[in-house]
């Protein structure tokens, strides 16, 4: 290779790191985007109600929920991720779509009585443990067992020694 | 000693109990899943005197655009609840678009609303059945929540004062169409 190579092969490798960067640029997302598992029907159907029926979507047989399902499908098609989809069918159908309980109203209780009852179960445990731990302290047995009488214990020990 | 033991395990079974009634998912069976109404539909007409004012609706078009009843303020509106999934919706519309020209040359109008529909598929039905009427979407179902519509289609004539005069339940008829021409016609 000649020398007068050289200029030429330094203003080439600019452009080659760029063109690599580039390239890098593009392929990350992508690839990002391979790793995230596929979202599939199924899936989402268990995690979905049919709006008008009020029952879990992969159960339902209406025609709205045919709908539901033809529009997850072709969002699916489209390369939406579960996330994407969820949050799309919330913009078409509305929270309740997702099965949760309303954050307002009596919807409200379904969060705040598990949260009660938690609460209310850690504060008994907290009373009712130190107390536990007393007594069973208090009921603890301070002296041995009293010894065998030598007729006892030889037959004991005969009858242990049939088993050896 | 005991009660406390009785104490803790009825907290322990009470809160297995409230947890697994959230998880459960509750079970509809029996009740029909089509939600539309089959059949000749039920007419029901509100004399003077005994007409209540229509609820509010108020909403984005399907394209996007703000829109609400009070627009139409003054004007008679046959409001028409409908979905792309709904069999009856489909006959009833070419009559209700067919009526349309008429109600407008009399200053009143349809007003479609799509009941728990995605877009997409109202869209095709607006295409497919060459609806000029506006069509306000309803994706939770809270604008027919408000007139007590769960199964479709449902219509109702609402007067120039904003008060339903005639309520449809189930496919429209020439009948219920000719009232509401009636109705814009009348001065």
């Amino acid at each position: 290779m000649s020398s007068a190579d050289a200029p030429a092969r330094r203003a080439a490798l600019p452009l080659l790191a760029a063109i690599l960067a580039s390239l890098a640029v593009v392929c990350a997302p992508a690839a990002g985007a391979a790793e995230q598992p596929r979202a599939s029907l199924p899936q989402i159907e268990r995690q979905v109600m049919c709006v008008t029926c009020k029952i879990p979507l992969n159960v339902a047989e209406s025609p709205q929920a045919d709908r539901e399902r033809a529009y997850i499908q072709s969002l699916i098609d489209r390369g939406r991720s579960e996330a994407q989809i969820k949050h799309a069918l919330v913009g078409q159908y509305g929270a309740a779509v997702l099965g949760l309980p309303a954050e307002h109203g009596i919807g409200l209780a379904a969060y705040l009585v598990p949260l009660a009852a938690v609460l209310t179960l850690a504060a008994l445990l907290v009373v009712l443990l130190p107390r536990w731990r007393r007594r069973s302290r208090a009921a603890a047995p301070g002296e041995p067992p009293a010894p065998l009488p030598p007729a006892d214990a030889a037959r004991l020990e005969s009858d242990l020694a049939r088993f050896d | 000693m005991a009660s406390m033991k009785v104490l803790a395990l009825a907290g322990v079974l009470g809160l297995a109990a409230v947890l697994s009634g959230c998880s459960g998912q509750g079970n509809s069976s029996g009740v029909s899943q089509t939600n539309y109404v089959t059949g000749k539909g039920v007419q029901t007409s509100y004399p003077l005197g005994h007409r209540k004012t229509a609820p509010v609706i108020s909403g984005k078009e399907l394209g996007g655009q703000p829109l609400s009843l009070s627009t139409y303020a003054g004007k008679v509106v046959v409001l028409n609840f409908w979905a792309s999934w709904c069999v009856p919706c489909a006959t009833e519309a070419p009559m209700l678009q067919r009526a349309e020209p008429t109600l407008r040359r009399y200053g009143a109008t349809v007003l479609g609303v799509t009941y728990k529909d995605a877009t997409p598929d109202s869209e095709e039905f607006v295409r497919r059945y060459h609806l000029t009427y506006p069509n306000l979407r309803d994706g939770t179902g809270s604008f027919a929540g408000n007139y007590g519509t769960d199964q479709l289609p449902e219509s109702f004539i609402v007067d120039r004062y904003g008060h339903v005069v005639m309520l449809r339940r189930g496919e429209i008829s020439q009948q219920f169409v000719d009232r509401a021409i009636e109705l814009a016609r009348s001065r």
